[in-house]
């Protein structure tokens, strides 16, 4: 399996006034037909990382890679009308909360058509009918009544449906979902997440997942990738995250609180300051068959 | 002979309404629990259950409600006094939300001292500070100068420097990264027993609950489903399908296998 997405050596600056912040410090890692979770707490850098790949940081960011290779092309190289192009039908975003992505004064099924319309050529009627079909595909059980309410009618869940439908409408060959569905409630997480298991499994898509939970993204993902401080400090298969050896992985690990196994005390992480400086781990995977 | 257990909090009947004529809604329905002193109790529930609405309820911050409130032996009316708020207080989910920008640590630790003409501000200051393990050096910094988990000790040093017996506590780790969770919590736990405080814990999470609280009332759309305790909770022997659906969902996705 070749990979869809190769990220070298990325960093992603913000020079202000009073400093310099280096919000993602040389990361490589590479996406195939598969899902990678990029696991962290705040400040590790994850989400810029996911923005990043879209050129989408804001002023005074500063992206810089020896090369972010999509397919073949460098999304470094590309103009903005380029990039353009690939965001949304090639490689698409859902965030955490639909609240702050949708439109609050267009009615959600014109926003999904209007997502559509962008990358396709078509007519509104067809736009609509791939929309209706689409809110099927995530579940909706009455899309018609769903494609006339406005985003402040649905519920969260209902919200990130309609976001992962607008975002999937296009056919992307990549999905960077960034926290999907922490705001969620815990038993409207699992409908959600099955069904974006079920979309991308179905589509082939690539997926980007990034959360701060890592026991969700070592259920839901393949691979791992752990941020601390800008940088990769661990990757490892999904599947083998207990056997991880990174002390802030198995600090993190531990020091949450277990249904499963309690404990008296919970385990507290002692940050030591040389895990900044470690060099980043190199998750470019040149073989990805998992 | 069985020793009493001394109440320090009880819900009865307890009704609260939003809202007026046609938008009238009802929040929290026919809620019955209660809390011996000592103990820690979690509400748990999605959003909507009416759990926030509970601690709303008891702080007088719910003008529409119906039922008995009793803390610590007294009934509660639609007023609540300054005795009531040295003895009941409240620690907020948002850190970053909870505390005034503009005034320092100091004046927020000191201020509600002030206003009951204690003696001994300063020594008590630089003791509750120390008891939530905060360097006395960060007594004079804003809230914008200190971590989303610095900022959560101030608030529970807050509620330690009135006396409080009795905390409220909402979703006071939610907002917090996993490490920083693991040690606002080893502090509740700590001061609980040090101090033999009382808590009423509302989560949206199950570990967290599980690992905090002796009994746990489980609530959906207002209603309280089920009360049960820890070793229910951390066994899955629980009697309704909603707390079962509940703590399924806790555990994490769980992959179709093809």
């Amino acid at each position: 399996m070749t990979a869809l997405l190769t990220v070298e050596d990325l960093w992603v600056r913000f020079q202000t006034r009073n400093r310099l912040v280096e919000a993602v410090r040389g990361i490589s890692f590479s996406v195939g037909r598969e899902r990678i979770g990029i696991v962290g707490e705040s400040g590790s850098g994850k989400s810029m990382t996911g923005r990043a790949i879209l050129g989408l940081v804001q002023q005074p960011g500063i992206i810089q890679a020896k090369r972010i290779d999509f397919k073949g092309r460098d999304l470094t190289a590309l103009s903005n009308r380029e990039l353009r192009a690939i965001r949304g039908q090639h490689i698409s975003m859902i965030m955490q909360d639909p609240k702050y992505s949708l439109n609050p004064v267009i009615k959600v099924g014109d926003q999904i058509a209007e997502s559509f319309r962008l990358h396709h050529r078509s007519s509104r009627t067809d736009a609509k009918a791939k929309t209706l079909e689409m809110l099927k595909e995530v579940q909706i059980a009455d899309p018609e009544r769903v494609f006339n309410t406005y985003p402040h009618e649905l519920s969260g869940g209902m919200g990130q449906r309609v976001m992962i439908a607008m975002m999937l409408i296009p056919d992307p060959e990549i999905l960077i979902a960034d926290e999907p569905t922490s705001a969620l409630d815990v038993t409207v997480q699992k409908r959600v997440l099955e069904i974006m298991d079920k979309l991308v499994t179905d589509r082939g898509m690539g997926l980007i997942f990034i959360s701060h939970d890592l026991n969700l993204v070592s259920s839901f993902c393949d691979r791992i990738l752990i941020m601390y401080g800008g940088r990769i400090i661990e990757t490892c298969l999904a599947k083998d995250l207990h056997k991880t050896t990174h002390p802030y992985t198995r600090g993190l690990l531990n020091s949450l609180p277990s249904l499963q196994n309690p404990t008296e005390k919970l385990h507290i992480l002692n940050r030591d300051p040389r895990w900044k400086e470690e060099p980043s781990v190199n998750a470019i995977r040149e073989d990805t068959n998992v | 002979m069985q020793l009493e257990k001394i109440q320090m909090f009880e819900a009865n009947n307890l009704n609260v309404w939003f809202g007026a004529g046609a938008d009238r809604f009802h929040a929290v329905k026919k809620a019955s629990f209660s809390i011996s002193q000592g103990e820690s109790f979690g509400l748990v529930g999605e959003s909507g259950s009416g759990k926030s609405t509970i601690l709303k309820a008891i702080t007088g911050l719910a003008e529409n409600w119906t039922g008995r409130l009793t803390v610590d032996g007294e009934d509660l009316g639609q007023k609540r006094d300054r005795d009531f708020y040295s003895k009941v207080q409240m620690v907020f989910q948002d850190p970053y939300a909870s505390l005034h920008p503009r005034h320092t640590v100091d004046r927020c630790l000191s201020e509600p001292l002030r206003m009951r003409n204690a003696s001994n501000i300063d020594a008590r200051i630089n003791q509750s500070l120390l008891e939530v393990g905060l360097d006395p050096t960060y007594r004079f910094r804003y809230p914008h100068q200190l971590s989303g988990g610095q900022r959560q000790r101030v608030a529970i040093a807050r509620t330690l420097i009135q006396d409080a017996k009795f905390l409220l506590l909402d979703e006071p780790t939610s907002a917090l990264d996993v490490s920083v969770q693991a040690e606002i919590l080893n502090l509740l736990n700590d001061i609980k027993k040090q101090k033999g405080l009382t808590y009423l814990l509302v989560s949206h999470d199950l570990a967290v609950v599980s690992h905090m609280c002796d009994r746990i009332a489980i609530m959906q759309s207002g209603k309280i489903v089920e009360t049960i305790d820890k070793k229910m909770l951390q066994t899955a022997t629980t009697k309704t399908d909603y707390a079962a659906a509940l703590i399924s969902a806790s555990y994490g996705f769980k992959r179709e296998i093809v």
